[in-house]
């Protein structure tokens, strides 16, 4: 499979056929708007202070969309810190996001998690840790129960180019290929490692070619293109579903805040942010559906409009939801 | 009764909860080469060896662990712990409270330390208090075969992840197993010898070592009352505090380091919830602040020995004879 080092030249493989119909090209765009004004939301929160730090996927929504709209109700999901597009791409409920953010007790870990670590595991959200890589050391763990318990499902495992310079990164894909686990692993690499560039920590502009040594295919896929994402995500889903075995699929996108609120990329390159800021994932679909005459510019507005009230009836929900009980603090620790 | 050791009776019972649950299985560095008859039962989907690396063993238990399997993982020695931590601490201990209950990670993590075969400080190293300080967890350090067995057992049943520690000097010690299922239930200590002058509590190998000083001070006429924890987490608070009201004195010992040690934790709570009972000042025999060393005779001397731990139970004694109780 064949890796490039600029994103122009990155074309997915053609898509196997999907099991069911797949969602139009006005969902992907709609679900990618849900996760933009979710995530402004909580920016706007966070503006009017005082509120908990938190780190937006603004920018990934493309990914997320892409990735998870190729996934089955039987796969099971692991994520990370930057998780908002992965869980709403995947059917949680804004209003039960908001209100974990926000340590509300109508949150879906009744508040305990906060914004870092949610897991909804009604959706197949198993687990999501926000120590960077720990989810790559528990996705083997989750492959293996369906191996074991059976089942077809396949576990998905996102991270970030900074995950994949942690050992535990290589541990998990040679693990993952000598015990042929269906793991599809997913780096979002978002160019920036917290508060650094990757150029500075990372050897190469890329993470697929990581794989290969392990056995593992990879593809690298335009990120901010969710049409290409989701082609190359169900190509390397089928992929893990019929071999039982890993896959790396990279996703080159951009992270377009600060690693955290509040909002400071005074350390980013002016002209690699403008870059990148024009091939915005929803601002390209929405070019194409305009050009393509799927869309009016008015039907663009209503969609905008439909994202932010459910965003903003979500925040509603949260806001007035009761904090957990104090007296409940130390309950739960033990099974 | 079949006589046999600490390794065999941890062995059988791996082999008779693997027998008993068919989601339990065991990796480990050597997992499946070392435990020959385990593979032959069970088979090489259920009896693994993995990768010299102890972060995805531990991860790889703990993502299973939450997603309906029992694992037990090998990792040799405590002190490669360290390249576990992030998953045993802060996977495993933490993501059930973290995401409100919806995960339990019933697993075990199996590990060697303490001193008896010269292999030093990075193969030995007595840690077990740092999984006491940390949530989530449950942390047993057995004295016998026969608890071995009982404690390996009810540590796969339970739905918590259980640190297992076999103290290398007791591996291959035999020991009276009982037939048949003799589970032990988590947190709770044993009295290995009644006594009412004073309570010696320990666990793992020093048990041992304060019975023998128990036998030294009944010469003298002192009677000692010695406590094996076994559990480290939940710790038998009842069973303590019972028998330092019945002898008003306390020595503590382990092989581990002093400082924040869990016979800090057990001193602590005396003072706390037994204040009034004790006659004497509590003691602690432990380990030194120092990396176990190789030599043998220095890595024998790192323990507390009996005749210390008799000297310091006799002076307790001897103290509270001379004087009235100050309080």
């Amino acid at each position: 499979m064949s890796l490039s080092t600029t994103p122009s030249s990155i074309t997915p493989p053609a898509a196997r056929p999907a099991a069911q119909p797949g969602p139009t090209r006005l969902e992907l765009l709609a679900a990618m708007l849900r996760i933009r004004a979710y995530e402004e939301k909580i920016v706007a929160f966070h503006a009017a202070g005082p509120f908990p730090n938190v780190c937006t996927s603004v920018g990934q929504e493309a990914a997320a969309v892409g990735v998870v709209s190729a996934l089955r109700a039987e796969d099971q999901i692991l994520t990370n810190h930057r998780s908002a597009g992965h869980l709403l791409a995947r059917g949680a409920d804004p209003g039960r996001m908001l209100a974990e953010v926000m340590g509300r007790s109508t949150g879906y870990c009744q508040g305990r998690s906060g914004t870092l670590h949610i897991s909804v595991k009604e959706l197949g959200v198993v687990l999501t840790s926000t120590i960077v890589g720990g989810e790559l050391s528990l996705a083997p763990g989750v492959a293996l129960s369906r191996a074991m318990l059976g089942g077809e499902g396949i576990v998905v495992c996102f991270f970030g180019d900074g995950a994949a310079c942690e050992g535990i990164f290589h541990e998990s894909l040679n693990l993952a290929s000598v015990w042929n686990l269906p793991v599809l692993y997913v780096c979002e690499n978002n160019q920036w490692q917290a508060f650094v560039h990757r150029k500075e920590t990372m050897v190469g502009d890329h993470v697929a070619p990581w794989a290969a040594p392990y056995g593992i295919d990879s593809l690298t896929v335009d990120g901010n293109d969710v049409e290409s994402v989701r082609k190359a995500a169900l190509h390397a889903a089928a992929q893990v579903r019929e071999t039982r075995r890993p896959f790396l699929l990279e996703a080159w996108t951009y992270r377009q805040r600060g690693h955290m609120e509040p909002h400071d990329q005074s350390y980013v390159d002016p002209a690699e942010l403008e870059a990148w800021m024009a091939k915005d994932p929803i601002s390209r679909l929405e070019a194409r559906l305009l050009t393509d005459g799927e869309l009016t510019t008015a039907d663009l507005e209503a969609l905008h409009a439909e994202a932010r009230r459910a965003i903003d009836e979500a925040a509603e929900f949260a806001a007035t939801s009761p904090y957990p009980d104090p007296s409940d603090l130390a309950t739960g620790v033990y099974a | 009764m079949t006589q046999m050791t600490f390794h065999d009776a941890v062995d059988q019972a791996l082999h008779e909860e693997m027998a008993r649950d068919s989601r339990v299985l065991m990796f480990g560095e050597g997992t499946a080469t070392k435990r020959k008859a385990l593979l032959k039962a069970f088979g090489p989907a259920r009896v693994r060896n993995t990768p010299l690396a102890e972060g995805i063993i531990a991860g790889t238990a703990a993502g299973a662990a939450a997603t309906g399997l029992r694992p037990v993982v090998d990792l040799l020695f405590a002190p490669f712990l360290c390249f576990a931590m992030d998953e045993l601490v802060n996977s495993a201990g933490k993501l059930r409270y973290m995401s409100g209950g919806q995960f339990s990670f019933p697993m075990v993590a199996l590990a060697m330390t303490g001193g008896g075969w010269s292999v030093g400080a990075q193969h030995n190293h007595n840690l077990e208090a740092w999984f006491v300080h940390a949530p989530g967890l449950k942390v047993v350090m057995p004295s016998t075969p026969a608890d071995a067995k009982g404690l390996m057992k009810a540590a796969i049943r339970d739905e918590n992840p259980v640190l297992f520690f076999m103290d290398i000097g007791l591996a291959f010690a035999p020991g009276e197993v009982p037939e048949g299922e003799a589970l032990i239930p988590l947190g709770q200590a044993a009295v290995r010898r009644e006594g009412s002058d004073v309570t010696l509590i320990s666990y793992a190998k020093t048990v041992h070592t304060c019975l023998a000083a128990a036998e030294a001070l009944a010469e003298q006429g002192v009677s000692a009352e010695v406590i094996d924890l076994r559990t480290l987490k939940p710790l038998d608070e009842a069973t303590i505090l019972a028998s330092v009201r019945k002898t008003g004195r306390a020595v503590i010992v382990h092989e581990a380091s002093r400082l924040c040690g869990v016979g800090a934790e057990v001193a602590a709570l005396i003072s706390e919830q037994a204040f009034e009972a004790l006659r004497a000042p509590i003691v602690r025999l432990t380990g030194p602040d120092a990396p176990a060393p190789a030599s043998y005779p220095l890595e024998q001397a790192f323990a507390p020995q009996a005749d210390a731990i008799a000297e310091a139970a006799a002076g307790l004694v001897a103290r509270t004879l001379e004087a009235a109780p100050i309080w």
